[in-house]
């Protein structure tokens, strides 16, 4: 079990994450109105993501604070797998071009 | 005696081995279950990116108002809701029940919320003529990935609403610990990291300007 924080102020040590998960939200949607190709759109937009989901998972859900063993089986096996499913990009692309209108 | 004592030298100590995550089996059951659906996300997530990659006519039907603007409210509102449940986890940790359960209660109202917004927004599609396999914009499966990847995050809001009026009301009575509450909380937090990454790539990636 992880520790457990006193009933006074309870959710006051967790108003920095709070604060910087609704500024990456507040920059997402500020930087998909800017002029950035789709491709770029989409990097910065999952490295933001990832950064939000980071801070999530290791504060929020406290895996910062539990044993590095559980850190180290669960995450690097969910990383290789979204890894692995990347091999479908070449395909997808393959059949945009060989659409008959995409001369 | 915490539950990680017992895990790692209760009853059967003298028989089993320790556990080497030092956390109770059913905690590590929802992380493998967070772990598991993560990977379901992903693949409806990495499919979506397929299609709309190989799709020339690609729909961008969002505008500010009231699609992102309405996603924007639901987005604050989510993350707020964890900030309520990690009030919900620490209070029941530190034995106040009232407190706790102001918490969870505050969650619930938020997740409600959510789903009514959620829903709005999907009426709002339908309204127009936003279908499973066909819309008036482009390519037919917009509809089917919009759907499919928002329809399975609304149904696991719904589920975390009820799960957690189940564990308030259990913890309330004293049939259930400070341990479910921790643990609800955990899948209520993946509802909300799941969200961060639907709304860039299936919302403001697709933005008409």
């Amino acid at each position: 079990m992880t520790t457990s924080g006193t009933s006074g102020n309870v959710i006051a040590k967790y108003l920095p994450v709070y604060f910087v998960l609704l500024g990456i939200a507040g920059l997402e949607f500020f930087l998909a109105y800017r002029n950035f190709s789709t491709g770029s759109l989409l990097a910065i937009l999952l490295a933001l993501a990832v950064c939000g989901g980071a801070l999530a998972v290791l504060y929020f859900m406290h895996l910062a604070q539990e044993r590095r063993s559980l850190f180290l089986t669960l995450i690097p096996a969910l990383i290789f797998v979204l890894i692995m499913m990347n091999m479908i990009w070449s395909d997808s692309l393959r059949l945009l071009h060989m659409r008959p209108f995409a001369h | 005696m915490s539950e990680s004592d017992v895990a790692t030298h209760g009853h059967g100590a003298a028989l089993m081995e320790g556990s080497p995550y030092a956390i109770p089996s059913r905690k590590l059951t929802m992380w493998l279950f967070i772990i598991s659906d993560a990977v379901t996300f992903g693949a409806l997530l990495f499919g979506y990116g397929y299609l709309r990659t190989a799709s020339s006519d690609w729909p961008a039907p969002f505008k500010f108002n009231p699609s992102i603007l309405n996603v924007m409210i639901m987005t604050f509102i989510l993350i707020t809701s964890s900030l309520t449940m990690l009030g919900a986890v620490d209070s029941a940790k530190a034995g106040n029940k009232a407190k706790a359960n102001r918490f969870l209660w505050s969650t619930i109202l938020l997740g409600v919320i959510f789903a009514g917004l959620h829903i709005r927004e999907w009426f709002a599609l339908i309204d127009d003529g936003v279908r499973l396999f066909q819309n008036p914009w482009g390519s037919p499966l917009f509809g089917a990935t919009f759907f499919s990847i928002t329809g399975l995050h609304l149904l696991h809001v719904v589920c975390g609403v009820v799960a957690i009026a189940v564990v308030a009301r259990g913890y309330t009575r004293g049939r259930l610990t400070a341990g479910h509450v921790e643990i609800t909380g955990l899948y209520w937090h993946f509802v909300d990291l799941v969200w961060m990454f639907v709304v860039p790539l299936v919302y403001l990636l697709n933005l008409s300007r």
